[in-house]
């Protein structure tokens, strides 16, 4: 098996030791820096999101994965940065204002950053002017919602109102996600998408952006 | 008043209580508060809240502890007021319910993810899960809720907690799950058989569903339990999903619709049939008269 596909491999198994070793051995062999993101990360983690989109694996198996591929990731991030690699865009991603899960949160940014996307995540218990002042600042062109709790959804809502206020729906688009979040739930507060999980979510923000 | 433990073994179904959260925002608790704050701020609130479930015939009543965990209200920085606020939130619904109704003290998840997939150690979650029960045993409940749990391991600790707190105080144990192509599953990946099985060695005394599915998914999941248990089946249903009209947040099945379901859960032998998310006083009214209704036309 060539070195990229063992890559992929290990990300996929959650093998977070053999990732580090196979990344920095490619790495020292000279292979692209680009190529071992595409071809071994990414290729990696498109298998874990497919797999868990049909419910083949379930959370822990992703997290698992996640957390192998950032272990080749940290080596990787500074020559990506050296070459200056474009991300093919940039998401604001958190849960918000009294939401304090971030467990679908969190797995929506590891597939964004899987799929190639700079994600600039927030964490929890984001108020709305936070969410879209910083969009603006870092130039996001996605603003990435989660909730989990009754109490906590209508501040996406808020988020919404907040950018149709401040004249940016035409550069700064919403996706919200989480468990009681439907797509006529999105529909009712004018969000631009809904994502049913965490790989559509991607599939959405890739629609969104007009990538991919 | 038999005890619960014994009660859930045998006669008519128990009616279980509606939602709290959705309760509390309608009575002006912020989107994105602490829900638990508000036992400090308003415990008399609580306990019309209790007082409402039971006039809907509600036989079982939770308290506002779903997230008093000191593992949850440390996001808060509640922890410290963990003993105060399991013991107010408790001696509400019991000022609210008297002996007429059992009183069960809600232990929802940690919100931290187990190792090796997260960063919390169980030794850290059972720790904290038997500092908020001990609250909820010292002030006095008939019985524990462990509930919306996902991830089994977690749920196992919170049972094992309880049963170490005290051993006669019955644990009900509720997991959430999602419909797959592949069968109910929860987030984690954990099926109802196992659930079923793992719930029971770790000392539960019933077992079920809340959270996460209306009335219809709850059926199949009800039909699940039993076919892979003999422990009293619990289902706590949300009152399908959430909508949202004119910037409220709206469940769309109504007590009729709820009612009219609950006689298959009768049907199945379900123990304890509540609501969850978004039921209402009115949900369990409705529940109520469905359960007397099948009482009656067995008589």
């Amino acid at each position: 098996m060539d070195l990229l596909a063992q890559l992929a491999d290990s990300v996929i198994n959650g093998n977070d030791k053999g990732v580090a070793e196979v990344t920095q051995r490619v790495i020292d062999q000279g292979a692209s820096p680009k190529a071992i993101l595409d071809d071994g990360l990414i290729a990696g983690m498109n298998v874990i999101g497919e797999r868990f989109r049909v419910h083949d694996i379930f959370l822990p198996d992703v997290l698992l994965a996640a957390r192998a591929m950032y272990a080749g990731m940290d080596l990787l991030k500074p020559l990506l940065i050296k070459e200056g690699i474009p991300s093919i865009g940039k998401v604001v991603i958190g849960s918000v204002q009294g939401d304090l899960h971030d467990i679908g949160k969190n797995l929506v940014g590891i597939m964004l950053k899987g799929a190639g996307f700079e994600v600039i995540d927030l964490g929890n218990d984001v108020p709305p002017k936070k969410m879209v002042k910083t969009a603006q600042e870092q130039g996001a062109s996605v603003i990435g919602m989660s909730a989990l709790l009754t109490t906590t959804m209508p501040v996406m809502g808020k988020v919404v109102e907040l950018i149709q206020q401040e004249g940016l729906s035409q550069n700064i688009k919403t996706i919200v996600g989480g468990a009681p979040v439907s797509e006529d739930f999105a529909r009712d507060i004018g969000a631009d998408a809904h994502g049913f999980d965490a790989a559509n979510a991607v599939d959405r923000v890739k629609t969104l952006m007009k990538v991919g | 008043m038999t005890s619960f433990g014994e009660r859930i073994l045998s006669g008519p179904a128990l009616v279980a209580d509606g939602a709290m959260g959705t309760m509390l925002l309608r009575r002006g608790l912020e989107p994105g508060a602490c829900p638990e704050s508000i036992t400090l701020s308003n415990a008399e609130l609580l306990e019309e809240i209790a007082r409402l479930y039971l006039e809907a015939g509600a036989d079982i009543v939770a308290t506002n502890t779903f997230g008093a965990s000191p593992a949850r209200l440390a996001t808060y920085g509640l922890d410290d007021k963990t003993e105060e606020l399991n013991a107010i939130a408790v001696h509400a619904v019991r000022r609210a319910v008297g002996d007429q109704a059992y009183v069960a003290g809600s232990c929802g998840p940690s919100g931290k993810l187990l190792q090796p997939y997260g960063d919390a150690s169980s030794e850290e979650l059972y720790a904290s899960f038997k500092r908020q029960i001990e609250s909820l045993v010292s002030a006095d409940i008939d019985c524990v809720f462990v509930e919306t749990m996902t991830d089994l391991t977690e749920a196992k600790l919170a049972v094992q907690a309880a049963k170490d707190c005290s051993s006669h105080t019955p644990v009900v144990a509720t997991m959430t799950f999602d419909p797959t192509p592949r069968g109910f599953h929860t987030i984690m990946g954990v099926k109802v058989e196992t659930a079923a099985s793992e719930l029971a060695e770790a000392g539960a005394d019933a077992i079920g569903s809340n959270c996460g599915n209306g009335i219809e998914n709850m059926i199949q999941i009800a039909r699940a339990f039993k076919e892979a248990s003999d422990l009293p089946v619990v289902i706590q249903s949300n009152a399908g999903m959430p909508k949202a009209i004119n910037g409220e947040i709206v469940y769309d099945e109504t007590p009729e619709f709820m009612a009219e379901k609950v006689a298959e859960l009768l049907s199945l032998g379900v123990s304890i049939i509540g609501g969850c998310c978004g039921t209402t006083p009115e949900h369990v009214a409705a529940i109520r008269a469905t359960v007397d209704a099948g009482e009656n036309g067995r008589r």
